[in-house]
């Protein structure tokens, strides 16, 4: 699990990825609204040029066009960001792809309030209630680059449509180059017993080293990295439930309608525990991204006073 | 060819498995699905019929004479794709798909029923023949770019056509896609545009309005029956779409033949995507649906059912 890699932002496994699999013969068309050297998108349009298909920021036609490539068998990548897509498109996205359950690859970059100074019209803390609301949809979160181009190529190579939504900024990578991603399976980073802190995306890494601080001071923290939001690993969530009695979430998205929603919806039908929730709960602001992470605390000390919050809860 | 009417530049695939209508099966047909589309909002006591019956001759030229396409093998991947993008006209659809065998004549009595393959807007994977899921108007255009870009990249020559509402008009995302198929040149996507002048709320311009009910004032006007005027004018259609790069040709659409001349002359345009402006008339055939914003979305009553068998003579 531990590695030496250099801090990587998740987009940049997007373009590399493509490249890859479409030498491998995969029928990859890629569908750009001009965002394409963020998302790193525009690496596979200067190798495949025939097969990268511009059409300006115009993010409902991109969802369309994809629809009727995938339609006519090909498989439909779509990039930009999240405010974008979903935000632009999202009826295109429900009629067009997820009704007719249509192969369209909806890769959504500078997720979250780590997009930093663009403010908060570009941090899309929404993208995945939306996109969870879709029946169809297998939707990840990656918690690293090399998380994000497992993702990719499992989106690649599954039928259906799916949502994969990455950041903008450089974090670190957790992941071996070996790690292999599978849809619909959350992955245990670390054995606990005391609670459970189950995260996503930049909030993986927070967790661990939350874990560290309060296993010095006596609290045994399992977490687990859930990186499929839809569907979600109910399995792995009810088993941490009945093991570790108490479970915080941590996530990059608003906490009404995200992944602690979501978690605390599944445990009250089968197992109720003390729950605590990390995340948004208001817009943010303009600010580098680390610096929004700890004033909208997104950081492990938030993590850490949760955690000593549910586990007292629990006695 | 016998159905070629002399002076006529209509030419039908020869890898086409269908089998072309003659100029009479072709009449009598439309007469069928005029008859078929009043069948199945009756039936449902819901639908759109209007809009259904000014797209009749768009849809019996394409699918009686111009596409190329086989009933027995709905998913071949040489066909050529009619994409609804105004898919609350669906019945006309159904009419045509019917006709042509894809699915059996009785079950248009289901149309809109619980348990029927026959949604209320049209959705791929029910019935075959659906080449899309619709309802939410402005993504059919998309969908067709879609279709034409995977032609090219397969190296396959089917062509894409792709029906519209003249209110549909209104939705931004189709002048995105008008603006995408010209920059790629996709000289295999025919769009239609069904000009009846008549969407949901009323008149979209004065056009089919008496002079003494127009406003001077600019903008919409609701009228004393409730339904509005003016709600947004297209005009002039011809040149915005000249403008954002499509070749534009314009047909009475209720002449069946003209309107299979028309698109056809659309295979010979190299380069560029063509837009057939068929101008029609909202409820054609049916003498109180004609012009009436009242049948854009409600069923007739048994009588009006019955009125409208005898005018439509099928």
């Amino acid at each position: 699990m531990t590695t030496t890699q250099a801090p990587a932002a998740t987009r940049e496994a997007l373009g590399p990825t493509l490249i890859k699999l479409a030498r491998e013969g995969l029928d990859i068309v890629c569908i750009d609204a001009d965002l394409g050297v963020s998302t790193t998108a525009a690496q596979f349009g200067k190798e495949y040029p025939e097969r990268f298909i511009t059409l300006g920021p115009a993010e409902a036609n991109m969802i369309g066009i994809a629809a009727g490539l995938a339609a006519a068998g090909k498989v439909a990548w779509c990039s930009t960001f999240t405010v974008f897509m979903p935000g632009r498109c999202f009826d295109q996205i429900r009629v067009s792809v997820a009704q007719p359950n249509l192969s369209v690859k909806l890769f959504a970059s500078h997720g979250g309030i780590t997009v930093g100074e663009d403010g908060i019209s570009a941090q899309g803390i929404e993208d995945l209630a939306l996109m969870c609301s879709l029946l169809n949809f297998t939707v990840l979160v990656p918690a690293d680059v090399v998380e994000t181009a497992s993702a990719i190529e499992a989106a690649a190579k599954s039928p259906g449509p799916f949502y994969i939504r990455a950041g903008r900024p450089k974090i670190p990578v957790i992941y071996g180059a070996d790690h292999k991603f599978t849809p619909g399976m959350s992955d245990l980073l670390r054995r606990g017993s005391d609670v459970t802190v189950i995260a996503s995306g930049v909030m993986v890494k927070a967790a661990l080293d939350a874990a560290e601080v309060l296993a010095s001071r006596g609290i045994d923290t399992r977490v687990i990295n859930v990186s499929t939001w839809r569907p979600l690993d109910t399995y792995a969530i009810e088993e941490a439930a009945r093991q570790t009695g108490a479970i915080v979430t941590a996530e990059e998205h608003l906490i009404h309608v995200g992944l602690g929603a979501m978690v605390a919806q599944h445990l009250a039908g089968v197992h109720p525990v003390p729950m605590g929730f990390v995340g948004m709960t208001r817009y943010a602001e303009s600010g580098k991204w680390d610096e929004l992470l700890e004033k909208y605390d997104l950081t492990p000390a938030a993590i850490v006073r949760e955690v000593e919050k549910v586990v007292a809860r629990k006695r | 060819l016998a159905y070629e009417r002399p002076g006529t530049r209509a030419k039908v695939s020869q890898l086409s498995l269908f089998q072309p209508y003659s100029d009479e099966e072709l009449i009598a047909a439309t007469k069928r699905a005029r008859r078929s589309i009043i069948e199945m909002v009756f039936a449902a006591n819901s639908g759109h019929p209007g809009g259904s019956l000014s797209s009749v001759e768009i849809l019996s030229a394409l699918y009686l004479r111009i596409m190329r396409h086989d009933p027995e093998n709905p998913s071949w991947p040489d066909r050529d794709r009619f994409i609804l993008s105004k898919a609350h006209a669906v019945p006309v659809l159904y009419a045509a798909l019917t006709e042509c065998g894809y699915f059996p004549r009785e079950e248009i009595y289901t149309f809109r029923k619980i348990d029927s393959r026959l949604q209320g807007h049209s959705k791929i994977g029910t019935v075959p023949g659906v080449e899309m899921s619709g309802g939410s108007l402005g993504q059919g255009l998309s969908y067709s770019i879609g279709q034409c870009i995977a032609a090219r990249l397969d190296g396959r020559d089917y062509r894409v056509y792709c029906l519209l509402g003249d209110g549909e008009l209104n939705e931004g995302q189709v002048w995105e896609a008008a603006m995408a198929a010209s920059h790629h040149r996709l000289a295999n996507l025919t769009a239609i545009v069904d000009r009846n002048h008549i969407q949901n709320d009323g008149f979209g311009d004065y056009e089919r309005v008496p002079e003494e009910k127009r406003s001077p004032m600019p903008g919409g006007r609701v009228l004393e029956s409730g339904y509005t005027a003016n709600i947004m004018n297209l005009e002039p259609l011809a040149d915005k779409w000249r403008a954002f790069g499509w070749h534009v040709l314009e047909v009475d659409g209720h002449d069946v033949f003209a309107v299979v001349d028309t698109i056809e002359r659309a295979k010979g345009i190299l380069e560029r995507p063509t837009v057939v402006i068929a101008h029609t008339v909202k409820g054609k055939g049916v003498s109180y649906m004609e012009n009436n914003p009242s049948f854009h979305g409600k069923a007739p009553t048994p009588e009006e059912k019955e009125r409208a068998f005898e005018e439509i003579g099928a």
